[in-house]
């Protein structure tokens, strides 16, 4: 069975990048345009990861995966958090806020798979 | 339309062939998107004598080019039994009142004569050449010069 | 998909993200402080960052990482946003579009000193300098107190790849002499709880070459003790590599903070056996290469042999989840959890009310939109024929297919209705672009002016926005550049030194209603006057009303600037505004007081597809009138007739003399002149040229009619506003009213066509 990767990002230029390059993976795809839509998909993705952006309407990237991480189905869930911001700030908010890894955008397809793979079984 | 048989050579190109009085003339097949029977058309203010106005094709307005009367002769009396050869001509679609459709045509590029230099500048601009066909004459129009933009937009 | 049209959709992103953005600083200039306002300009412009980075377009990735930083000043409450700090981001704004387009369309169109310039602006502005213009207006010290250098990161300028993976790409390493490493992995319970996995990590540990593990379990507790969700393993790993220590700590970069983690060549000082007693379990990893079908929990107990944490984690996970549902509802009592619960809902309220606020949407190919379009046209056009048909061979109207008739006939205007709702949008993007001009003329004339929009939200076909553009920019260029004062003049005046620019759009009686108001000088009837006798336009003795002279403004040829600026000259004048307008079926009209200003006022009608109009007879051929012109009809009779010099007829109506225009002569579809008395007239209002009784033989009465496009096939044609289709299938012409009273009075029809060809 093809793993499954909830993708949460406002922009749709990148939802679709992400679509294109997960597909291509092998990779059953799942989008949400925010934190908040990503928390309603979470049931019917049932996701093996999540990649999720940062800066997000209505609910952003730190709110999100707390809300993943205090969902008791999910909370086991793997998230990749895609920042533009190499600084350290950032990668630790996220790490508080629950991600599991990053990748950091201009994302190559080859990263982005990499990253995955390391985080899933 | 049974000639086409004897004139088919490799690599020819199909013409559409129509009579106007008692001259035959004939087309590129590839500019005919379709062959219909006349219907009265919509006078157009201003239009040049030989525009006889529009009509609706399907929901979009065609005008409708007595070609006889665009070639300088006698203008139509169109009737129930005239056609309308229904041509693309650049990005527009344009009917021509015909008073028949008499062949289709298969000939190769080397059956097509050069316009005789007895024809005066305007016959030479929109004939391409001439096709002898079965002891007919055969004149090859070329539809942009029948219709050059800069015409229409004065019109 | 391929990356193409992800770059269309990246670009069709842009436009959104920039429409947004200059927005939201709009907003922010009106002393908007909404947090969520200035998010929002953040984020689009984070956004077309995040998207030029992936395709690589440097220049835009560059200037949007730089604004980006100062807008992050102003999220952080470092930097105020006063008016001076938005000019230059509103200016910034423009470069962005500037560099968007020439990344779309391949280069060109950017002023690079501009964007030069205003990178160093928005540099200083992020390192807490102010503005070079902002000399008397410092901003008040806001509770931050005066805003901070920002971080020394923002001067590092910005590297489109930061960070890489390329580490694990170890087939591209230098190959280095294969070393032993002892490593000692201890996770914390924070590992597992943000979704790392310790068999993951081990898993590719062992990528790197050869590897033997031993997990040390002494620490795990008797099951009552513990805690499901604690980290009690650690393994102690051996590794022959050739990728040196850098590849083995970049396998733990994602947990690096969540575990110890020793690494050290073999043979060094770790002494592991000593201060890790440890209790060899052979570890084997196999099963990760396996079918990742097994349930996750067996995996892992398969894995890990007697459990690792994750495994019991995912054990108890459903336990653990009872329990706190338990710990829950017991809570519920105690007052401080209750608020926190209570607090947690209402955020989760607020969340999913946003959720709902926003209506779902879709994205439709306008092609899609515009077939649907066409096919609802010749449905109505059939269901038309049908009708006429039905009533010319069934006299006496059998009511059944009547009434069916109807009700069909009602549905097909429903359907129409509501086809035509989809191609209707907001003005909105077109008035946002105004701005844009407004600051750019400001500048160059400048003068100081602010512009307001209204009713941005009002909708009208697509096709109608995107006609509109260009006229409106010509009018607000007209309305700055010849409109308003310059300050010193305006302070002369008594005015403010700033002008004003208003832009409204309203719905009035189906059509929309377009108005520009500006608050200059108004039109100087005088000069006007004497231009257009000096133009042959007027006879010097010609008396003419306040409202005329207004209107000659839209002649061909006009205008009254003493000499051509390059700003609104541009060899076109109003006469091409109008002439666009009424391309689009619009009218255009001009009020203006003396020294309080201009409004200019275009009505356009709410879609370009649909008409109403009027059916008549002229000269045996039907034409249709629309009913936005016709003020009024009416049955001339003898007595009201007078004629008028040679050729010129009149007629009077309530004690007022209005000229007569013989429509089948116009349109040379007659050679005589018409009998009015056997005809009806139509009364109509026409631009700047008062009432005009249009002659025609007969009224068959009203019908919504489809616009068909003439120019498509055919050519435009003077006098002619387009065509339709009518019941009996045969084609009809739409009449364009203004054409025909403009050649009433004179104006040939031909020229005035010449001339819409040239525009």
């Amino acid at each position: 069975m093809k793993k499954r990767v909830l993708t949460v990002d406002d922009s749709r230029t990148i939802r679709n990048m992400l679509l294109v390059t997960l597909n291509n993976a092998g990779f059953e795809t799942i989008q949400a345009e925010d934190g908040v839509e990503g928390l309603e998909k979470l049931d019917t993705a049932n996701p093996d990861v999540i990649v999720t952006d940062i800066n997000m309407p209505r609910l952003d990237g730190f709110g999100f995966i707390e809300g993943v991480r205090k969902n008791d189905r999910y909370r086991a869930v793997p998230i990749l958090v895609l920042t533009t911001e190499s600084d350290a700030e950032k990668k630790n908010r996220a790490r508080q806020a629950g991600a599991t890894g990053w990748i950091v955008k201009p994302f190559d397809p080859t990263k982005l798979i990499d990253a995955i793979e390391r985080v899933t079984a | 339309m049974t000639n086409a048989a004897k004139h088919l050579t490799s690599g020819g190109r199909e013409l559409i062939a129509f009579r106007v009085g008692d001259q035959e003339f004939c087309v590129n097949i590839m500019s005919v998107r379709e062959i219909r029977g006349w219907t009265q058309a919509t006078p157009m203010p201003h239009a040049p004598a030989y525009v006889l106005g529009v009509i609706n094709l399907r929901g979009a307005v065609l005008p409708i080019v007595d070609f006889s009367a665009r070639l300088g002769m006698k203008a139509a009396e169109p009737t129930v039994r005239h056609v309308i050869i229904v041509a693309q001509v650049k990005s527009r679609v344009v009917g021509l009142l015909v008073d028949a459709v008499s062949d289709i045509l298969t000939v190769s590029d080397s059956d097509i004569q050069p316009t005789p230099d007895i024809a005066s500048d305007f016959e030479r601009s929109f004939a391409r050449g001439v096709l002898a066909i079965a002891g007919r004459m055969i004149c090859l129009v070329e539809l942009d010069s029948v219709f050059p933009s800069e015409e229409r937009e004065a019109a | 998909m391929d990356m193409n049209e992800i770059k269309e959709i990246f670009f069709q992103e842009c436009e959104e993200q920039l429409a947004e953005l200059e927005s939201g600083l709009l907003k922010l200039n009106d002393g908007d402080r909404d947090p969520e306002t200035v998010n929002a300009v953040f984020r689009a412009v984070h956004s077309i960052k995040g998207g030029a980075g992936a395709f690589g377009l440097d220049d835009l990735v560059s200037f949007a990482h730089v604004f980006e930083t100062t807008l992050d000043c102003v999220r952080s409450n470092r930097l105020e946003p006063n008016q001076d700090v938005l000019k230059v981001m509103l200016r910034s704004a423009d470069v962005l579009a500037d560099l968007t387009n020439a990344a779309r369309d391949g280069g060109g169109g950017v002023d690079e000193a501009r964007s030069r310039q205003l990178i160093k602006e928005l540099e200083a502005l992020a390192n807490g300098e102010l503005p070079q213009t902002a000399t008397e207006s410092a901003p008040k010290s806001a509770p931050a107190g005066v805003a901070p250098p920002a971080p020394a990161v923002n001067e590092e300028g910005f590297q489109p790849v930061a960070f890489s993976f390329d580490d694990f790409d170890t087939g591209d390493e230098p190959t280095i002499e294969p070393s032993t490493y002892e490593i000692v992995f201890k996770p914390k319970s924070d590992l597992y709880s943000k979704g790392n996995d310790a068999t993951l990590l081990l898993r590719d540990l062992s990528r790197l070459g050869e590897m033997s593990i031993h997990c040390d379990m002494d620490t795990l507790p008797p099951l009552d003790r513990m805690n499901p969700e604690d980290a009690y393993f650690s393994w102690k790993i051996s590794l022959k590599t050739d990728q040196g220590e850098e590849a083995i700590r970049s396998v733990f970069e994602f947990a690096e903070w969540d575990c110890e983690l020793d690494v050290a060549l073999a043979g060094g000082t770790v002494g592991m056996e000593e201060d890790l007693p440890m209790q060899p379990v052979p570890f084997d990893l196999s099963i990760l290469e396996e079918e990742p079908q097994a349930p996750a929990g067996e995996q892992d107990r398969a894995a890990t042999g007697e459990g690792t944490p994750r495994n019991a984690a995912v054990a108890a996970a459903q336990t653990a989840s009872n329990v706190l549902q338990m710990a829950q509802s017991t809570a519920r009592v105690s007052p401080e959890n209750a608020r926190n619960s209570q607090s947690a809902s209402a955020a989760q309220a607020a969340a999913q009310q946003a959720a709902s606020a926003a209506t779902p949407t879709i994205r439709v190919d306008l092609d899609r939109v515009d077939r649907l379009i066409n096919l609802v046209g010749e449905l109505v056009i059939n269901q038309a024929m049908l009708s006429q048909s039905v009533i010319e061979n069934d006299t006496n109207g059998t009511s059944s297919i009547n009434m069916g008739l109807e009700e069909l006939q009602q549905l097909t205007r429903e359907i129409q209705d509501s086809v035509m709702a989809i191609r209707a949008q907001p003005v909105k993007p077109v008035f946002q672009r105004m701005s844009r001009i407004v600051r750019e003329i400001a500048d160059m004339t400048g003068k100081s002016v602010r512009l307001i929009t209204e009713g941005e939200n009002t909708e009208v076909d697509k096709t109608v926005i995107d006609k509109l553009a260009e006229p409106l920019t010509h009018m607000i260029r007209n309305a700055v550049d010849h409109g308003l004062e310059t300050p010193e003049k305006r302070v002369a005046a008594g005015k403010s030194p700033e002008g004003t620019v208003r832009l409204t759009a309203k719905h009035r009686s189906g059509r929309i209603v377009i108005e520009l108001a500006d608050d200059g000088a108004g039109i100087n009837r005088e000069k006007v006057r004497q231009k257009a006798i000096d133009n042959d336009l007027i006879a010097a003795d010609a008396n003419l009303s306040d409202e005329e002279v207004d209107n000659l403004i839209f002649h061909a040829g006009f205008s009254t600037a003493d000499k051509i600026s390059d700003i609104s000259g541009r060899g076109v004048g109003m006469d091409v505004v109008k002439r666009s307008i009424q391309a689009l079926g619009g009218r255009i009209n001009i009020s203006s007081k003396p020294r309080q200003g201009s409004i200019f006022t275009m009505s356009l009608p709410l879609t370009l597809a649909v008409l109403d109009g009027m059916v008549v007879t002229v000269a045996n051929q039907t034409l249709v009138v629309p009913l936005t012109a016709i003020v009024e009809t009416l049955q001339p009779e003898a007595s009201a007739i007078h004629s008028f010099g040679s050729s010129q007829r009149l007629i009077s109506i309530r004690d007022s003399f209005c000229p007569l225009v013989d429509v089948g002569r116009i349109l040379n579809f007659r050679g005589a002149q018409a009998n009015p008395v056997e005809g009806v007239a139509l009364l109509v209002e026409s631009e700047g040229g008062g009432q005009r009784a249009l002659m025609v033989d007969a009224i068959q009465g009203q019908r919504q009619v489809v616009i068909k496009s003439l120019e498509a096939n055919y050519t435009h044609v003077p006098g002619i506003a387009a065509a339709t289709i009518l019941g009996d299938g045969r084609v009809a012409l739409i009449l364009d009213v203004d054409a025909i009273v403009a050649a009433s009075r004179g104006q040939s029809l031909k020229p005035e066509m010449s001339l819409a060809a040239a525009g």
